[in-house]
């Protein structure tokens, strides 16, 4: 099973990085970004049943390591979500 | 890849970077034609980057021999005995074409290569320093290299745990197209534990240590021994990626390992990678090697036998242990998480043997690997000379503002502080850094020990390009010189020559000359090189970087208490100018800066002048006569001196009379060697003039410390009097506005 | 007073603490691996600086998770103390045993520099014997130093009076400019609510020579010692 978690800091936490971003890109001409904010992301594999079992495994793993629950919100997406949404490669 | 390897062709040999005589040397020497594997084997080890094939002929000409060298060029690094037991490891390499392509993980992945250097032998690394250059610093794309080198260094060396202590940043058009990334490492080890890059001992078992193997830089070796052109940036997947964490990891292991007495040998696999260790450790030996491929842990899959005798992984060591021990030695590695597997034995036959799943693919004789061809090919004083050297300064016209003009050279990126740098690197860990960056020479105490050692880098290549034989050994005595004003005694070179393709006759013509500068600068100040590294091919389409032969010294400092640095220290202590008047603006800061000229004639050099002023110093230092001492370089005296009133912790103010018989510029600006500032307090004034009078060298008090402004005459005439604010100001943001 | 030194992978300041420690104030000393559990014949367990596992997920991440870091917990409540600087102090951030974390520096570089910090509590071991408002001189060298906590455990912090150290200028006074990695209010230290567990960015270890510049930093291991009389009204213990 394939799972991807998106950790990014929590909305009012100021990412400098994305500021720094953002900054570059209004400097390369992209002057019509009103907000960037720079994550990470996490791919998991791992063998369960089914995917639900998946899904509650890799949020545990989020829970006690993957993200910190002071700064950092996190999403977990299944590989099927990421098919039907036609993620970019 | 898989299937079959494709059939061995003179095209092959060809695209490999094999010549056709080459290629008809190996199939005669082999009495057949080698498999896919050899001919990988022979492409790296034949390489300018592994053989030195252009270069060797000279190399033997450089002094490697003395009562303190433990070890010289030819292992992993150079090792002095500096006393109480302790001897200091070290060397210095280049990283420039890897940089070029990738900036942070080039830099990143130059400082894991030298610091695998260093403690292959068995040393624990104490210090890094960098010397860098870039294209000029308005072009917004310099900042960009500036800013992935300088990271990346950061990344790999602080998250590894060696301070960076030194090194330098210069700019000038002719490195726009390729940067040099030169590291210099220095370790500690006891004298009697020196580890070796030899295979002893027939029958004994063969490791490999550290990160699996995966497929990238394969080719990094033949990759550094080409130009560029502009397909460069499509050449990325080549670069290696550096892992800081586990090289920290192999660094204890290794140590740990080799405190137990089973390791016999160990050898870093750098360029080139298992290929280059299983023919050299066993070669140094004179002993064989036979190892399985199969067995070498691989983090990707179908890896071709060419591809893992090539793949230059990184943080990766073949270890040679003592049959019989290989249980420590695993443990170890496995305390320390990480992969040591047997993969062959030491053998005596006097060939290496590669097989796969224990089917040959690769048997050829170490002799023949390490037979690379050596070339003397013609050299040719460049025509390109004639117009540069031509130039007299002097019918330019002088500055209209002296003050201004010094400002100006302050704020000079050249010259002006490198704090935006150092602050990334962290220049303390392990607390032995007695004077940190920023001043002529770093110096770090050796625990346990009343010694210390002072280390500097230095290269001018303006210098070297109107006068490579000159340039080159100004750029051993200024970084010996440098090291002399901290008050220690210079005991060990490492070099790292950077220079275009040798395959022009003028270049190898400059590099033949700054080898031969190198020799009787070294000789003269009786310092021997004990390790380096040869860089060619800096060249983009044509264009060949400035020749820049980066020269690394160490030296002892009997006691790490009497020690100086380059900044005043109060008001009311007389400064005299130790060394001769003859300066030139001939490739000088001033002359670049004020004119955007690179050309005249450079200052003499007197080997024995210079040898005598360094001794003064550092008698004095250790007499403990002087304040500050520091080197007057690039700017010439004027900057020298304003240095000396801005770069410490407080302001401190100057006035002083210059010698009068010379045009402005050239006395304030003109640079030339064997000259230091010092300051000496009143009352050590007396003893002073003692030692100087006994050192015979021409030397002459200019001024006295104090008040808020430099004032500078010539005769009875200010041509300069600023306010040390301004200075400040000036040297502090030169090159820090560029990068913000 | 008994020191063990935790060494993670990656650790690198643990040889300098140790070196304090044994050559400075010859004190006994020795190195804890992370993978040990017993702490019994200790009284204060120093967490280091350093990179441990490389750093790669998040300062402190992994090793905040480690058998020697879980064994603290008990170690703590039986009245033992710790000292983390620099990752130590990620460390004890991530594993819970102090409040906040610590982000990537606004700057987004690495930052090594010597810093002033103000002493804003002379109430726990670590700084008793200072006087209030004193002003050490430490140097920093980190890459994620900026203390971020939201404002319920700022406000608790205050309450508790838990922020030991701010990041100012040489004469105390708190300002935007001396604060090297924007960290919030400028904390550069604070201790848990019964003040026997330190964490602070600075590096004390690097200032406790006079050789190496500053030896403001043997302060906080003398307060600990029980022999810093500074102020001169000496407390118990």
């Amino acid at each position: 099973m394939r799972v991807r978690v998106l950790v990014r800091l929590k909305p009012g936490i100021l990412d400098v990085q994305g500021a720094a971003v953002q900054k570059a890109l209004a400097g390369l001409g992209f002057t019509e970004v009103t907000d960037l904010r720079v994550g990470k992301v996490i791919e998991v594999e791992l063998q369960t049943a089914t995917a639900d079992a998946a899904r509650a495994r890799v949020g545990e793993m989020c829970r006690q390591l993957l993200a910190n629950p002071v700064l950092e919100d996190y999403t977990i997406e299944m590989a099927d979500d990421l098919a039907r949404r036609g993620a970019v490669r | 890849m898989t299937g079959a390897p494709p059939k061995v062709t003179l095209d092959l040999a060809r695209d490999s970077g094999l010549t056709a005589e080459e290629y008809e040397r190996i199939t005669s020497r082999l009495g057949r034609e080698p498999t896919y594997a050899e001919l990988g084997l022979f492409a790296a080890l034949w390489s300018e980057h592994c053989a030195y094939k252009h270069s060797r002929v000279y190399l033997s000409r450089l002094p490697t021999e003395g009562a303190r060298v433990l070890q010289g060029p030819g292992e992993n690094a150079g090792a002095i005995d500096i006393g109480d037991g302790w001897a200091v490891v070290f060397k210095i390499e280049s990283h420039n074409h890897p940089s070029f392509i990738e900036p942070f993980q080039g830099a990143a992945t130059g400082v894991g290569g030298i610091l695998r250097d260093v403690f292959t032998m068995g040393a624990r690394p104490i210090a890094l320093l960098d010397s860098l250059r870039f294209g000029d610093l308005d072009d917004p794309k310099t900042r960009r290299l500036v800013e992935g080198v300088v990271s990346g260094i950061s990344w790999y060396g602080n998250c590894f745990g060696c301070p960076t202590v030194g090194g330098e940043v210069a700019f000038a058009p002719e490195y726009a197209g390729n940067p040099l990334v030169n590291v210099m490492c220095v370790g500690l080890v006891r004298a009697d534990q020196i580890v070796l890059a030899r295979a002893e001992g027939v029958g004994n078992p063969v490791f490999y240590v550290g990160n699996k193997t995966g497929r990238d830089g394969i080719h990094g070796a033949t990759m550094a021994s080409a130009t560029f052109d502009d397909s460069a940036a499509e050449r990325r997947p080549t670069v290696q990626v550096g892992d800081p964490f586990t090289e920290k990891l192999l660094l204890e292991a290794c140590l740990e390992a080799m405190k137990t007495g089973a390791v016999v040998g160990i050898q870093d696999m750098g360029a080139a990678g298992l290929a280059c260790c299983t023919s050299e450790m066993p070669a140094r030996a004179g002993t064989g090697m036979d190892v399985e491929l199969s067995r070498v842990p691989q983090r990707e899959v179908g890896m071709t036998p060419y591809e893992i005798l090539l793949s230059e992984s990184q943080e990766r060591m073949l270890l040679v242990a003592a049959r019989g021990r290989e249980d420590e030695v695993r443990r170890i590695f496995a305390k320390w998480e990480l992969d040591a597997v047997e993969i062959g034995r030491v053998t005596a036959g006097g060939t290496l043997t590669a097989r796969l799943s224990g089917e040959v693919v690769a048997h050829v004789p170490l002799s023949l690997l390490a037979e690379a061809p050596k070339y003397t090919k013609p050299t040719a004083p460049p025509g390109w000379l004639t117009e540069p050297l031509a130039l007299d300064p002097l019918t330019l016209p002088e500055p209209p503002d002296y003050g201004e003009a010094l400002l100006a050279l302050c704020g000079s990126p050249n010259i002006a502080s490198k704090e935006w740098v150092f602050r990334q690197y962290d220049q303390q860990v392990g607390i032995n850094t007695l004077v940190l960056p920023g001043s002529d020479a770093a110096v770090l105490r050796v625990k346990g020990a009343p010694r210390a050692l002072a280390v500097s880098t230095d290269g001018n290549g303006r210098h070297v390009f109107l006068d490579p034989r000159r340039g080159a050994a100004m750029a051993v005595c200024e970084a010996a010189r440098n090291v002399s004003c901290s008050g220690a005694t210079p005991v060990g070179v490492t070099d790292c020559m950077n220079f275009g393709s040798p395959e022009r006759p003028e270049i190898l013509w400059q590099f033949a000359q700054a080898i031969d500068g190198i020799a009787e600068a070294c000789r003269a100040l009786e310092i021997p090189v004990v390790g380096g590294n040869v860089s060619f091919y800096n060249e983009t389409n044509g264009q060949a970087i400035l020749p820049t032969p980066v020269i690394g010294v160490v030296g002892i400092l009997e006691d790490a208490g009497r020690r100086a640095t380059q900044w005043f220290k109060g008001a009311g202590h007389r400064v005299a100018l130790l060394g001769p008047d003859h300066t030139s603006l001939g490739g000088s800061e001033y002359l670049w800066r004020a004119h955007r000229r690179l050309g005249g004639r450079l200052a003499p050099l007197e080997l024995e002048l210079e040898r005598k002023v360094q001794a003064a110093v550092r008698a004095a230092v250790s007499a403990g006569l002087v304040t500050a001492a520091h080197d007057c370089s690039e700017g010439g005296l004027a900057v020298a001196l304003a240095e000396g009133c801005v770069t410490g912790r407080e302001l401190v103010g100057l006035e002083a009379a210059l010698d009068a018989s010379g045009r402005g510029d050239q006395v304030l600006f003109g640079e030339g060697p064997s000259r230091v500032m010092v300051s000496v307090e009143p009352a050590r004034v007396r003893e002073f003039e003692a030692l100087m009078a006994e050192s015979a060298i021409p030397w002459r008090w200019i001024g006295t410390t104090g008040g808020d402004r430099l004032v500078l005459r010539l005769g009875t005439k200010t041509i300069v009097d600023v306010a040390l604010d301004r200075i400040e100001r000036a040297w502090r943001s030169g090159f820090e506005r560029h990068m913000a | 007073m008994r020191f063990g030194v935790v060494v993670f992978p990656g650790t690198w300041s643990d040889c300098d603490f140790h070196y304090v420690i044994s050559e400075v104030l010859h004190q006994p000393v020795k190195y804890v691996w992370h993978r040990e559990r017993d702490l019994a014949d200790l009284d204060c367990v120093v967490l280091p600086g350093g990179f441990s596992y490389g750093d790669y997920l998040r300062a402190g991440a992994v090793a905040g998770r480690s058998p020697v870091v879980e064994a603290l917990r008990d170690f703590i409540a039986r009245g033992g103390y710790v000292l983390g600087s620099c990752n130590g102090f990620q460390i004890l951030c991530e594993a819970g045993l102090l409040p906040g974390a610590l982000m990537r520096n606004e700057c987004l570089q690495y930052r090594c520099q010597s810093t002033h910090l103000v002493v804003d509590n002379v109430e726990t071991v670590f700084s008793r014997g200072l006087r209030p408002g004193r002003v050490l001189t430490m140097p920093i060298s980190h890459g994620e130093g900026k203390y971020h906590a939201d404002a319920e455990a700022l406000r608790t912090l205050k309450a508790g009076n838990q922020i030991v150290f701010r990041y100012a200028e040489a004469d105390g006074r708190v300002t935007r400019a001396a604060n090297p990695n924007g960290s919030l209010e400028n904390i550069a230290g604070i201790v848990n609510p019964e003040g026997t567990v330190l964490g602070l960015m600075p590096h004390p270890e690097r200032a406790a020579e006079t050789a190496m510049g500053s030896a403001d930093g043997l302060l906080l291991f003398q307060s600990l010692l029980g022999s810093l009389v500074e102020d001169g009204s000496f407390l118990k213990r």
